[in-house]
């Protein structure tokens, strides 16, 4: 057997190798082109520079890039992670202060250190409607046998209406400072959302790798038939995928209402779905599905968040940056598309026989 | 009987739709004053002409089969361009709305391209174009630029009054959008293009073999939803007589619902042009029925028309589970015909064998 | 017979290959005006192979084919249809959701002012229709109408758009019923009349005497011969489709079916007037411990539709089937496999192997399925569970962590085994297990088989060559058209059973 030898053969293969490679082509072209990349400080007690910021601000992408894995192993996609993070966050939010929703109360008042809401029940109900919107696609998927593009939709276009429906259509503003430690915080001079990823990461590579669920997710991904035919219960898996996803959705949905201190039903986790798509296509899972690798998509979301950040120190303002995201994700695509590989495959032939 | 019982089905979702109009708009009209004037009604047209005309791109797409997520940031893009060439560069006004049209279509050809020759998804080929273009738009323009044009001032003022209504009038943009919707209506029924897009949202593996141009219609699909995407845009600048590229966010979900609840079958091959204008003037309504009550926020919009559309998927994923199953015991059905056609058959059949 | 004797459709010294397979070599055929010509072969014959290539999916390495004497060679199958070469699949590619006029007439509607003129599209399609004596409303979608009436309208189409010269008819008959099928009949023999070449696939052979005049055969990608459909006996035909002549029939293996074994007590498996209608009729079995049951048919007589049902993947809407002595009310895989069913599926591609998965990983795959997600077995079970069967059914692979894509098909097939028994099962239904595998694999996997059963686990073994089923079988039960036609239990030869299964005059 030669289970552990390296080779080259091997790396190139491995699901990491492109997202490594993407990640390091553009932590070289920072090293260049934007000065103090590198420059990390020690401010107020925890480190800080650009790098802590891509890994600060990555974790909710690192969050949903671990949610849609498998949901696109299983040959579907989840379009509605952005909605739900804007839920959650309403969710949270207005449970810290539910007066700011429904009536006019004097700012001192606003900016009072507390929550009306245990905390921990903010939290619990944030990431239980979260899951409950990621049961709904998977119910939708697995037992309404609607398309999983059009069952995420329907949530996509109502999901910011319900945000809204939650804070009342006000932007929540939360002055509670326990809740921001999610989002800001900072543990071992690191930043607190990035552990609460690796946390989460851990777990799903854990139920994906340590039980069957991960083998049974590829295997309804290559083919279908043949796991059906095995006994493998593809609905039940779809359903719990779907779930876990809006799980993850949940999370980042806290994560992000405590790094901005508010909720803004309009505006939190928009365009995120593209963002973790593009990442888990970046680590290598193919669109109809089958393989997935969770640290892939992890990298993956990396250097979307690399990407981004590099965008904005070299001055790109915020919001044309997605243009150059919609190139990056247009190229990936179509550098894994297996049309892509014939006309490869060809060409090479064609040198191959010409030398 | 058999005959009015299919022609029934096969435009239920359309009549309910109507009928949901219908039923919204007498309810209005008893309860809201400002309903009972005619303007009321024309003003459905007025405030959703672009919503309309970029609708109507989206069934043809939607009938292909396909789905467009790009189509609210081309409506901003064309915004913001159009502006931005009228303003800085002081382009001919007449020139602009060319440029902007050929650049919607190209745009949608080329994601069509994308799509077909690559066979990529259609919808994460529009979400990157949808990015893109939204992108583009604060590469252009990071606020928002007024429109000082003369012409397009003029167009923007342009009313039309309706004949046999007092004080009723439509505007150029809502005019626009009705002839877009008339020659949508054309070309999807009339018009071997049009029942080609049917066939491939049918069956594109059948309509391949059938020897339709799969290829070339699927890709000019696309661009003709530019186009309109990009005419939308034209009439958005119009009447908002400025570009910016946070205009018309989420017209896409907009447009998507639209089409659903004007009865197209999302799975394709299904639907009428004609239902997407009930569908535009359903989730009209609801807003101007929120705006009219007050007290209810304009997020309820969103919720209702999520609603609706989700109400309307799940007839149509009925409808077809139906259909299968009709088939399945297609045998029952078959019996009708063989009795119909039993004398003549056996009559062959004792000449032939002779 | 023919009207006239004038070579419509000739093909010559057609050779094809794919990577690892000759799929045609040296193959003629001839179609004559005004005839139904039956191609007849076996899985892996070629059959499909030359029909491909007569409607333009392929190309054949090397031939001539000549089309009412002019050379031709389709790029497509639009060309072929401009040549005059019409297909109707079995899968009806139309258009459900158009209307039947629409259907017939897509690409050359009438137009006038340059739109379509649906009146007078609907006129010309009701005549195309009355001329196939059907009497429908052309205004209607077709998904509206049954398979059988769709297939008509297919043929409709194919006759009106290219002006057609050449039929071709791919089990057009599989899913209709008799009634139905009689009706395709008669519209055949009216175009056969009118000068048409109608080429006609099909499993049934009762079918094949029914309407076609010549019969060409193919097995294992070389042509047995072509013959005169009222002059060939049924028992030649079958014996030519599997490969046997009929002079060897003294040296054929004539064998005393250990079928008194051990069948005491309880059946494992017990069916009574199991069916579902359109895929087999119903039927009663008998399973016991330690017995090989042999299933012997054509394709499409019902056989792996058998497996079907009694694995579940199928439900049933007629009779009970009974297991170790309960009762099956929940058909699925899932609860046949935890009931001790294991079921090799014929279409090792399709259904059998997960081909991006490793070896390993498709050997624990049922296993674990049974178990459930999270009782996961660890790595050095799987391991030690894959390499249990590299080793014992010799599965030549590097190692269990290659893919399985990577290996040959006899290996996949092998590796889909070892899924199974992996399983531990109590009954082990075997579809076309040694299909495309060499022959001392072959071997191998017939005394596994055997090996199984004295181990006392039940077995179904279905596989169309007899000579396998014979050797390996403590009983055998034969299927004929959609019907189990009878059981041997006792003494039997391949000429008996071959005669069961051609059915009509002995």
């Amino acid at each position: 057997m030669t289970r552990s030898r390296f080779s080259w053969h091997q790396l190139r293969d491995s699901q990491l190798f492109w997202p490594l490679l993407a990640l390091a082509l553009i932590l070289l072209f920072n090293l260049f082109f934007t000065p103090g990349f590198y420059n990390v400080e020690i401010k107020d007690g925890h480190l800080s520079g650009f790098l802590i910021d891509i890994l600060n601000r990555g974790s909710i992408l690192m969050l949903l890039a671990t949610g849609m894995t498998m949901v696109i192993a299983t040959g579907g996609v989840d379009l509605s992670v952005g909605a739900v993070v804007a839920i959650s966050a309403a969710t949270a939010t207005v449970l810290i202060n539910p007066a700011l929703a429904t009536e006019l109360i004097s700012s001192e008042e606003l900016i009072k250190d507390v929550t009306s809401t245990p905390l921990w029940m903010c939290i619990t109900a944030a990431l239980l409607i979260a899951t409950l919107c990621g049961l709904w696609n998977g119910l939708l998927v697995s037992r309404g046998k609607i398309q999983p593009m059009v069952a995420t939709l329907v949530l996509m276009v109502a999901g910011r209406g319900i945000a809204q429906l939650i804070t009342h259509g006000q932007i929540i503003t939360v002055y509670y400072t326990p809740y921001f430690f999610i989002g800001n915080g900072y543990l071992l001079g690191l930043p607190f959302p990035l552990f609460i990823a690796i946390f989460v990461y851990l777990c799903t590579w854990l139920w994906a790798r340590r039980t069957a669920f991960g083998m049974f997710v590829e295997s309804i991904g290559i083919n279908a038939q043949s796991s059906f035919l095995s006994g493998i219960n593809e609905k039940n898996i779809k359903l719990a995928v779907y779930t876990f996803c809006g799980f993850c959705a949940g999370i980042a949905g806290l994560i992000y209402s405590s790094n901005v201190k508010s909720a803004d039903a309009n505006n939190a986790g928009l365009n995120l779905e593209l963002d973790a798509i593009l990442a888990v296509v970046m680590g290598g899972t193919l669109m109809s599905g089958g393989r997935f690798s969770l640290l892939a998509s992890v990298i993956g979301a990396l250097v979307i968040q690399s990407t981004t950040t590099t965008m904005y120190a070299i001055g790109v303002p915020a919001m044309a940056a997605s243009a150059i995201k919609g190139l990056v994700v247009l190229v990936v695509i179509l550098l894994y598309s297996e049309q892509t590989k014939l006309v490869l495959t060809r060409v090479v032939e064609r040198v191959g026989a010409r030398s | 009987m058999t005959n009015k019982l299919k022609i029934d089905r096969k435009f239920m979702p359309l009549l309910a739709t109507v009928g949901v109009f219908a039923l919204l708009y007498l309810y209005g009209f008893l309860q809201y004053k400002g309903m009972r004037q005619p303007q009321a009604f024309f003003n459905l047209f007025i405030n959703n002409a672009f919503l309309l005309i970029t609708s109507i791109g989206m069934t043809f797409v939607i009938l292909s089969e396909g789905i467009d997520l790009s189509v609210g940031a081309v409506i901003a893009l064309t915004s913001v361009a159009s502006a931005a060439l009228l303003e800085n560069y002081g382009m001919n006004p007449v020139l602009v709305i060319v440029l902007m049209l050929l650049m919607g279509t190209l745009f949608g050809g080329i994601m069509g391209a994308i799509i077909h020759f690559f066979k990529v998804q259609p919808f994460i080929v529009t979400l990157a174009g949808m990015f893109f273009a939204r992108g583009m738009c604060f590469f252009i323009s990071l606020d928002a630029i007024p429109i000082k044009d003369p012409l397009y001032r003029t167009m923007a003022l342009t009313r039309i009054q309706i004949p046999g209504f007092e004080r009723a009038f439509l505007s150029l943009s809502a005019v626009i959008a009705i002839v877009v919707l008339i020659v949508g209506m054309y070309v999807a029924h009339f018009t071997r293009y049009g029942r080609s897009i049917y066939a491939i949202g049918g069956n594109e593996q059948s309509a391949l073999l059938m020897g339709l141009p799969v290829g070339r219609i699927k890709v000019s699909v696309y661009a003709l939803n530019g186009f309109c995407s990009a005419l939308a845009g034209i009439v958005f600048s119009i009447s908002l007589l400025s570009g910016h590229g946070l205009y018309a966010v989420n017209v896409e979900l907009d447009a998507i619902a639209s089409v659903v609840i004007g009865g197209t079958l999302l799975t394709g091959g299904q639907g009428y042009v004609f239902g997407t204008l009930f569908g535009v003037l359903v989730t009209g309504l609801i807003q101007m029925l929120i705006q009219f009550n007050g007290e209810l926020s304009s997020w309820w919009t969103r919720i209702a028309v999520g609603a609706l559309t989700l109400i309307f998927i799940g007839v149509q994923s009925l409808f077809t589970s139906r259909r299968k199953k009709r088939q399945a015991l297609g045998r029952a059905s078959l019996i009708d015909v063989e009795a119909k056609t039993a004398v003549p058959m056996e009559d062959k059949l004792t000449t032939g064998s002779a | 017979m023919p009207d006239s004797n004038t070579s419509l459709l000739s093909m010559k010294g057609i050779y094809k290959a794919f990577p690892g397979v000759q799929a045609l070599e040296n193959v003629d055929f001839e179609l004559q005006k005004g005839e139904i010509h039956a191609i007849v072969g076996e899985n892996g014959a070629g059959k499909s192979t030359l029909v491909k290539i007569i409607t333009g999916v392929e190309r054949p390495d090397n031939g001539r084919i000549e089309l009412d004497g002019v050379p031709i060679q389709a790029k497509s199958p639009q060309h072929a249809q401009e040549l005059g070469i019409s297909t109707v699949y079995q899968e009806i590619n139309l258009c459900e959701n158009l209307s039947v006029a629409e259907n017939i007439l897509l690409g050359r509607e009438p137009r006038k002012f340059g739109r379509i003129d649906w009146r007078a599209m609907q006129a010309q399609a009701i005549q195309i229709l009355r001329h196939l004596e059907i009497d429908i409303d052309a205004t209607k979608d077709l998904g509206d109408y049954s398979i059988a009436i769709q297939q008509m309208i297919a043929i409709a189409r194919a006759l009106e758009i290219s002006s057609a010269k050449v039929l071709i008819l791919d089990e057009p008959t599989s899913s209709l019923d008799t009634h139905e099928t009689e009706k395709l009949f008669q519209v055949m023999r009216k175009l056969k009349s009118e000068g048409l070449g109608i080429i006609f696939i099909t499993h049934f052979i009762d079918q094949i005497y029914e309407v076609t005049d010549r019969i060409t055969i193919l097995r294992n990608g070389k042509l047995v011969g072509t013959y005169e459909t009222a002059v060939l006996p049924r028992l030649e035909l079958i014996a030519k489709m599997i490969g046997r002549v009929m002079g060897d029939f003294n040296d054929m293996v004539q064998i005393k079916l250990k079928s008194d074994k051990q069948r005491a007590g309880e059946p494992l498996l017990r069916a009574r007037s199991l069916g579902h209608s359109g895929s087999i009729a119903p039927f009663d079995l008998d399973l016991y411990t330690g017995e090989v049951v042999g299933l012997a048919g054509l394709l499409g007589s019902g056989r792996t539709e058998t497996a079907q049902l009694i694995f579940g993947i199928d439900k049933p809407d007629s009779g009970r089937l009974t297991m170790a002595g309960e009762e099956i009310k929940h058909f699925s895989p899932a609860d046949s496999i935890a009931k001790g069913i294991a079921f090799c599926p014929e279409d090792r591609k399709a259904d059998g192997i997960v081909d991006d998965l490793t070896i390993r990983e498709n050997i624990v795959l049922a296993v674990q399925s049974n178990k459930g997600w999270a009782k996961r077995l660890n790595k050095n079970q799987q391991y030690e569970l894959a390499e249990k069967f590299i080793k014992m059914l010799d599965i030549s692979t590097p190692s269990a962590d290659q893919k399985v894509k990577n290996l040959s098909g006899g290996n996949q097939q092998k590796v889909i085994l070892a899924r199974w028994l992996a399983t531990n099962p109590q009954l082990l239904i075997l579809d076309e297990p040694t299909r495309g595998i060499d022959i001392g694999a072959k071997a191998e996997i017939q005394k596994l088989v055997l090996e199984l059963a004295e181990e006392g686990k039940a077995c179904l073994f279905i596989s169309s060559e007899l000579e396998e089923v014979l050797r390996t079988s403590h009983r055998i039960n034969v299927l004929r058209d959609q019907h189990f036609v009878a059981e041997f239990s006792d003494e039997v030869d391949e000429h008996t059973i071959m005669q069961t299964m051609a059915g009509g005059e002995k």
